[in-house]
């Protein structure tokens, strides 16, 4: 890109095609490299879509951090069997209720059944990280299509959506979850997801309507049909990618109400049922057994909230970073 | 006049509103002859937009309503088509240059890839590299430097006039029979103005286009078009070939445009603009909505009463029509001026 004869040549290239229609215009490049220069723009290097994408994430530095932090995280708890000191179900009882301590490598302490704790908090990133990105992935899927036809056809169409959607709403989540719960039975990480999936996905829909309400009324809209583009060609192309940062930053809350609403549901004895652990199940049973023994409590809550930040971290930097028309620089 | 492409007949468009029944069009018929540069002329509301978008069938319905009236357009009638067909001749055959170009480029998609677009909606399974290859060129004949690398580019990394180019890069990419320009160069400034009509004229003799150029600038379509429709109202009050037009105007509102003018080899301390506001549309005023601001009406009744037709004139030659029902007074009147005016 930066051989200067390269540049002559492209623009020479140039050159004789546009005297050839007959345009005695200022554009029209004498050749030299200071003109080349100057009308290529700012940008000499020309940068990929991604490449752009990947530097202004990179500048990003909360975002950058919790990325490694999330990954570090998620490794562990993928790896789980495998790293984990003990099993998570793994009973000794010579070894109950203990404070963190080093010895046998019990640093988050253990529990009244003599559990490492380490153990079933490494466990229970496993089960709770399944069970939010799960969520949060269908849960902006449905929002995302029902808010997206929604809001682009309008009229009848929107009218029934919506009212779907707050129907959804209006319903006392707890009292759904726990209804679906017993009916389709507790303790299964997907059935959780699927029944949380279907109770998160109206805000995003709500947001997805709202954009493309806005959106679908530009000119380049306008100027899309204009060119002979369909309806799925605009919502897909046109309108949907304008939406990317919204709906990026609310997945990675949903991310973390996910987590804390799977916490919830734990704590109310429906959600994943012992001996398996998730972060939620595990705070609950902590908090059963008393103020004496906070490690159950603290260390699990610990890493939801180190979870949850370094997603909504992450989150931020993405939607800058999905920004073409963002040019500021992030010290 | 050679077979036209285009054919408007009794366009009659409404927007139905809380405040009543808008007439934004009524009535509207003009032909377009196959590479003609044809500029609609007249005031913002006027009509040219509208009547434009509705052959399109752009216009929101409803509000809207296209409540009588025929487009043909190589005997298909533009109204009653299928949704299928008119997208396929939208950005195909008849394509659109739109008024600005900051906000009708998707601030999200490289220019490469919109112009991408128009190629593959159109020509179903052309391979990428094709597309890639023909949006370079058609940068490369609007007159954007560095082609190859601008495609890349976001709109935010062009310029007004570099983004209009574009714009009009988009437009002819399918080869179309008809361009229709909405204001083209309104949002620029007049530097690039300049450069745009080049464009244009380069767009239009590179693809032998029909051109519709809507416009409220006169100075425009002296430059670039052949004919010329006057709308005023939502009615056309004038049709006239360019030169018939600025020689001898046949409507009193195409005076006031032109008085309205600045001109450069007289010297004027202040313009002249036509009294009064545009009517509302809502309740146009009853018989010629122009009268009461016309100049040439005298409180006639004639004026008040009876809606004025298109017809020939005296002093008009060569399908010269206006609506104004003395439309010789003004040329004679026009002609009396002029012998009066001091030899300089």
């Amino acid at each position: 890109m930066h051989d200067p004869n390269v540049m002559r040549h492209s623009g020479g290239a140039g050159a004789p095609r546009q005297a050839a229609v007959g345009m005695p215009i200022a554009d029209v490049p004498a050749g030299t490299e200071t003109d080349l220069a100057y009308e290529a723009g700012v940008e000499l290097k020309a940068r990929s879509q991604w490449a752009y994408v990947r530097m202004r994430f990179f500048r990003h530095k909360p975002a950058v951090v919790s990325v490694v932090v999330l990954l570090l995280i998620a490794l562990v708890g993928l790896f789980a069997p495998q790293l984990a000191p003990y099993g998570y179900d793994e009973i000794n009882l010579n070894a109950i209720a203990m404070s963190p301590t080093f010895q046998d490598w019990h640093v988050f302490g253990t529990d009244q059944l003599g559990r490492d704790y380490l153990s079933r908090v490494m466990f229970g990133i496993r089960t709770s990280l399944w069970v939010a990105v799960m969520v949060a992935v269908l849960a902006t899927l449905i929002g995302t299509a029902i808010g997206a036809i929604a809001g682009y056809f309008g009229g009848t169409v929107d009218n029934l959506l919506m009212r779907f959607t707050d129907l959804i709403l209006t319903l006392p989540g707890l009292a759904v979850l726990l209804t679906a719960s017993v009916y389709f039975g507790a303790g299964d990480p997907l059935k959780t997801g699927l029944i949380l999936a279907f109770l998160l996905w109206t805000a995003v829909a709500r947001i997805v309507r709202g954009l493309f309400l806005s959106l679908r009324e530009k000119e380049f809209v306008e100027a899309a049909k204009a060119s002979g583009a369909g309806n799925t060609r605009i919502i897909m192309r046109h309108i949907l990618p304008n939406c990317v940062g919204p709906i990026v930053v609310f997945m990675t809350l949903v991310v973390a109400i996910a987590i804390l609403l799977e916490a919830a549901l734990s704590f109310l004895g429906f959600g994943i049922q012992p001996p398996n652990a998730a972060l939620g199940s595990l705070i609950d049973d902590g908090q059963e057994q008393g103020l004496e023994t906070w490690w159950l409590v603290t260390f699990p809550g610990l890493v939801i909230m180190i979870i949850a930040l370094c997603i909504n971290f992450i989150g931020d930097g993405l939607r800058d970073a999905l920004d073409p028309t963002q040019r500021r620089i992030r010290a | 006049m050679p077979d036209p492409i285009l054919q408007l007949k009794n366009l009659t468009v409404e927007f139905h509103t809380e405040d009543g029944v808008v007439h934004a069009v009524t009535d509207v018929s003009w032909e377009l002859a196959p590479g003609e540069i044809l500029g609609i002329v007249g005031e913002s509301g006027s009509g040219k937009s509208v009547s434009m978008m509705s052959i399109l069938g752009l216009i929101p319905r409803p509000p809207g309503r296209i409540a009588s009236g025929e487009a043909l357009f190589n005997g298909e009638d533009l109204l009653t088509l299928s949704k299928r067909r008119l997208r396929e001749i939208r950005g195909g055959p008849m394509a659109m240059i739109f008024q600005d170009p900051m906000t009708s480029l998707n601030p999200v998609l490289t220019i490469g890839n919109q112009i991408d677009e128009a190629i593959k909606v159109h020509n179903a399974g052309i391979s990428d590299r094709a597309a890639e290859k023909r949006t370079i060129e058609l940068l490369e004949l609007v007159g954007v430097p560095y082609a190859e690398r601008r495609v890349k580019q976001y709109p935010h990394e062009f310029s007004g006039g570099m983004r209009q180019r574009a714009m009009i890069a988009m437009a002819i990419a399918n080869n179309p029979s008809i361009l229709i320009a909405d204001e083209p160069t309104t949002a620029l400034d007049v530097t690039i103005q300049a450069q745009i009509v080049e464009v244009l004229k380069a767009a239009q003799r590179e693809t032998h286009a029909a051109t519709i150029l809507i416009t409220h600038d006169l100075g425009l379509v002296a430059e670039l078009a052949d004919r010329v429709v006057v709308m005023y109202a939502g009615r056309v009050v004038e049709v006239s070939d360019v030169f018939a037009m600025f020689d001898k105007p046949g409507h009193p509102y195409t005076v006031g445009l032109m008085n309205s003018l600045a001109k450069l080899d007289t010297d004027q301390d202040r313009l002249e603009p036509i009294p009064g506001q545009p009517p509302s549309l809502v309740s146009p005023p009853p018989g010629c909505a122009f009268h009461p601001r016309c100049q040439l009406s005298h409180g006639r009744a004639i004026c008040r009463t009876e809606v004025p037709p298109l017809r020939p004139f005296a002093a008009g030659v060569g399908g010269h029509i206006s609506a104004c029902h003395f439309a010789e007074e003004l040329t004679a009147g026009r002609q009396h001026a002029e012998a009066a005016r001091p030899v300089s």
